[in-house]
């Protein structure tokens, strides 16, 4: 009982040395995406509080701490409470299997990415939740646009993973970093990679693909009614959740935690740095996204996934599984 | 050991308590959400005997499908209209009770047999014909066995599969006249000369459209 105990208290310290960093950068990300889309509209964007507007997201989390939380009459109080914290705890446990350098994860599984897209499968219901016990139009129809929208893009998502998956024989997430030593995914998995990167910005709610909050039709979609702290709970799961799309697109094509080249003054710096510039790259190009394109229409959004991304990745299964026992690659011999 | 057990019983005790909510709870949605905890109960479960696999496939098929569930719910009943109906004056009759009765009846001596087969034959899983190694992970050997010994079963569950999505694709399709489609190709292919169109005008009279 000792022993299970001090175990327990490791694990505990090992979670908050992971999860304070991971917020704290949820906080800074959320600065970088208005910094960069105001960049891209030629204007200044929050540069106030702190250098560089650096506080401005504490400031505005203090600001929604300090708000009155409303909870409407009509609604179902213990759903509508509870919506928020499932959102932000799904967000959070799934970074407890990305590998941020070699022996340097917290749980090694050997289902890791399994995992991953479990508990991507299981964000929907936060919103469902937020959008059905809000009791309202709005909310109600975000909630089931958002439901269907998640589930659409993650059978692609889970296609373009059987592909990466094929070149390494394991689902073990390490696995998959050690497996890219020689290549990049991103190199002969290309087509997958962009489609990865689309389904993720579909699959997070981000623009052009945000209708579950589309403001010119839903007013905020499925966080109307909330307000306070649980407004920002919505908040921070969602972008904890862009952070680990990003993390995953990091994982899965460029090479986790693998310097570019292996040669002196890139190999030098430790792994984490490598994972953290690889999904700070793709947190840009989602903000650069946002920034540039217009949103899609529910139809188009639904006709790029089901009748675009996921036969065209299904062929690339095809594909490369063809290739792979053609040129007698296949892994796990 | 105890630790473990600890947690054997918080998560089964969870998945009864939770299935049991799934036909009490007055409110359809809320069964749905008691659904969602049940199998995530149930994967823990999976997880805490080894079977990593099974618990994740688990959780990503069954909750995932259970979105989808939860939209017909909400589309095909009128959760408003039905608050507190379920077990309430409107007695219809009891003519749910016979069918209710027989897939009990049924699902008890599935279990009668499973757990006679178990009591009977103790070593039942050593006398498979495949062996069952536990060197390798459970995610490998399931890979073994399903697609090289159970291929055509493999293939008979998918084919079934299939046909009953073809059968509900073609029970709620409906053609309806009058609909404009989005065609990508007609938009793109469109060229100057049959889409602009000169016309002299009348005067007083305007130019008639077509479409």
């Amino acid at each position: 009982m000792d022993s299970y105990f001090s175990i327990l208290f490791t694990e505990v310290y090992k979670i908050l040395f992971l999860l304070v960093p991971v917020l704290v950068s949820v906080a800074m990300i959320v600065w970088l995406d208005r910094r960069v889309w105001a960049f891209v509209q030629k204007r200044r964007g929050p540069n106030v509080v702190g250098p560089f507007g650096l506080f401005q997201s504490l400031a505005d989390a203090l600001k929604y701490v300090f708000k009155e939380i409303i909870i409407p009459a009509s609604s179902n109080k213990l759903v509508f409470v509870l919506a928020p914290v499932v959102t932000m705890t799904l967000a959070l446990i799934s970074w407890a299997v990305i590998p941020f350098g070699e022996d340097f994860v917290l749980a090694d599984i050997n289902v890791g990415i399994l995992y991953l897209f479990a508990v991507s499968s299981l964000g929907v219901y936060g919103i469902i939740m937020g959008g059905w016990a809000s009791n309202s139009k709005y909310p109600f129809l975000g909630a089931i646009r958002s439901a269907a929208q998640m589930v659409s893009y993650e059978v692609s998502i889970g296609v373009i993973i059987i592909n990466v998956l094929l070149c390494v024989g394991s689902l073990n997430l390490s696995d998959i970093v050690m497996a890219q030593q020689n290549l990049w995914f991103v190199i002969p998995l290309f087509p997958m990679f962009v489609i990865f990167f689309i389904s993720a910005l579909a699959e997070t709610n981000r623009p052009p693909f945000d209708l579950p909050e589309a403001e010119a039709e839903l007013v905020a979609g499925y966080q109307t009614e909330y307000s306070g702290m649980m407004y920002a709970m919505f908040w921070l799961g969602e972008y904890a959740n862009i952070l680990l799309m990003c993390a995953m697109g990091a994982v899965l094509f460029l090479g986790g935690w693998l310097s570019p080249i292996d040669i002196f003054p890139f190999n030098v710096i430790p792994g984490p740095f490598w994972l953290i510039f690889k999904i700070l790259f793709l947190f840009i190009l989602f903000a650069l996204v946002k920034a540039t394109v217009p949103r899609y229409r529910y139809d188009q959004l639904m006709k790029l996934g089901w009748k675009i991304f996921l036969p065209f990745s299904l062929f690339y299964v095809v594909l490369t599984s063809s290739f792979l026992l053609y040129f007698d690659l296949l892994p796990g011999k | 050991m105890i630790a473990h057990s600890v947690f054997f019983y918080i998560f089964s005790l969870i998945a009864i308590i939770s299935a049991v909510m799934v036909t009490v709870s007055k409110n359809t949605v809320h069964s749905v959400f008691f659904l969602i905890l049940d199998f995530f109960s149930i994967s823990c479960l999976f997880i805490m005997i080894g079977a990593e696999f099974l618990g994740m496939i688990m959780l990503i098929v069954y909750v995932g499908a259970v979105a989808v569930l939860f939209l017909f719910v909400v589309m095909m009943l009128n959760v408003a209209e039905q608050k507190g109906q379920w077990f309430s004056s409107r007695w219809d009759g009891g003519t749910h009770i016979p069918i209710g009765l027989l897939v009990s009846l049924i699902i008890f001596f599935e279990l009668i047999i499973v757990i006679g087969g178990w009591k009977y034959k103790p070593d039942l899983l050593n006398s498979l014909s495949i062996n069952i190694s536990n060197e390798v992970t459970n995610t490998r050997s399931i890979g073994n066995v399903l697609y090289t010994d159970y291929i055509l079963l493999f293939q008979i569950s998918g084919m079934i599969l299939l046909v009953a999505m073809i059968g509900a694709i073609v029970l709620t399709y409906r053609e309806r006249a009058g609909v404009k489609r989005q065609s990508y190709v007609k938009q793109i292919s469109r060229e100057r000369d049959e889409g602009v169109d000169l016309v002299e005008a009348e005067k007083n009279k305007g130019v008639k459209i077509d479409a």
